[in-house]
């Protein structure tokens, strides 16, 4: 039975977000849409699960959402910081560095969501992975403790990724 | 009627905080000393200055038409392929050695945009 699901919906997630994002870009709910939505969302992943052959074991969607709820916070906050530094910092002051960020996280997919959010958060930008996936290479804007950005971004962003990819 | 208003003044509050934030990523873009740095300014004060203006085009349609969700999905699509563009815009940087270079990997050999193979070394050298 289980194995079937799979078979069937190779990527639950994905159908999930195909079917929804379908629906909105109607403007209107209407049951043939939605229905039209996940028509595509079972047939999109399954024609493609050829390219993306390992699914995440487990995904707790609740944390996914409080995750996405402190990402926006973060970033709003993110922007008046940045603007700050770009409106009064002057150039000559300006302490750009770069931070080695450590990863224990193993998933693609979750280290794809962590660079993501590194970029739109504060003053930091996700520039490389190393060659076998173990560290994460962030530039940040102005920090005088490139170490205290590296251990805010493991406690806060990789720590609740590591409980939201099982 | 008083809801209207205070959700015009709401619209009005949205589309001056999105031009603002635009703004600042223009100055930033233009003040910023070189590449990497230059990198940070459109990337986080863009995606707040498009987001508070599609807040308010969101806001508007609902209050003067028959509500819009378009912006959502575009906000979800800018958040999502945003930091792919800087992504790649680093890699450059740090392929062309035009920025500071990146300290070593603390375990493993070096970062994956300057591993060359072996064979290709000589050529990248030639051309950089």
């Amino acid at each position: 039975m289980s194995r079937a699901f799979h078979k069937l919906f190779p990527h639950p997630v994905l159908t999930l977000i195909l079917t929804v994002v379908w629906t909105l870009l109607q403007n209107e709910i209407s049951a043939g849409m939605v229905v039209f939505g996940i028509i595509l969302g079972v047939i999109i992943p399954w024609a493609t699960s050829a390219w993306w052959p390992d699914r995440p074991r487990g995904f707790h969607l609740g944390k996914m959402l409080s995750y996405t709820l402190i990402v926006m916070w973060d970033i709003i906050v993110a922007n008046i910081q940045v603007a700050w530094i770009v409106l009064t910092v002057p150039n000559s002051k300006l302490r750009p560095a770069w931070v080695v960020v450590p990863l224990d996280l193993r998933q693609p997919e979750a280290i794809s969501i962590l660079a993501g959010t590194i970029t739109l958060t504060p003053g930091t930008v996700s520039a490389d992975l190393s060659d076998a996936g173990h560290s994460l290479l962030v530039h940040a804007l102005h920090t005088d403790d490139p170490d205290a950005v590296r251990d805010e971004i493991k406690q806060r962003y990789e720590a609740r990724l590591k409980e939201i990819f099982v | 009627m008083t809801v209207d208003l205070i959700l015009t003044f709401a619209i009005a509050a949205l589309l001056i905080v999105g031009a603002i934030f635009t703004l600042v990523g223009a100055i930033g873009l233009i003040k910023l000393p070189d590449g990497m740095t230059r990198l940070h300014a459109p990337t986080k004060v863009g995606t707040i200055g498009v987001g508070a203006m599609l807040l308010a085009s969101m806001i508007n349609s609902y209050v003067y038409g028959e509500g819009s969700m378009h912006e959502l999905l575009i906000m979800a699509f800018l958040f999502v392929t945003a930091p792919i563009s800087a992504n790649f815009m680093a890699k450059v940087h740090i392929h062309r050695r035009a920025c500071d270079q990146p300290p070593a990997p603390p375990r493993d050999d070096t970062w994956s945009t300057l591993d060359t193979p072996e064979e290709d070394k000589e050529h990248v050298e030639t051309t950089a």
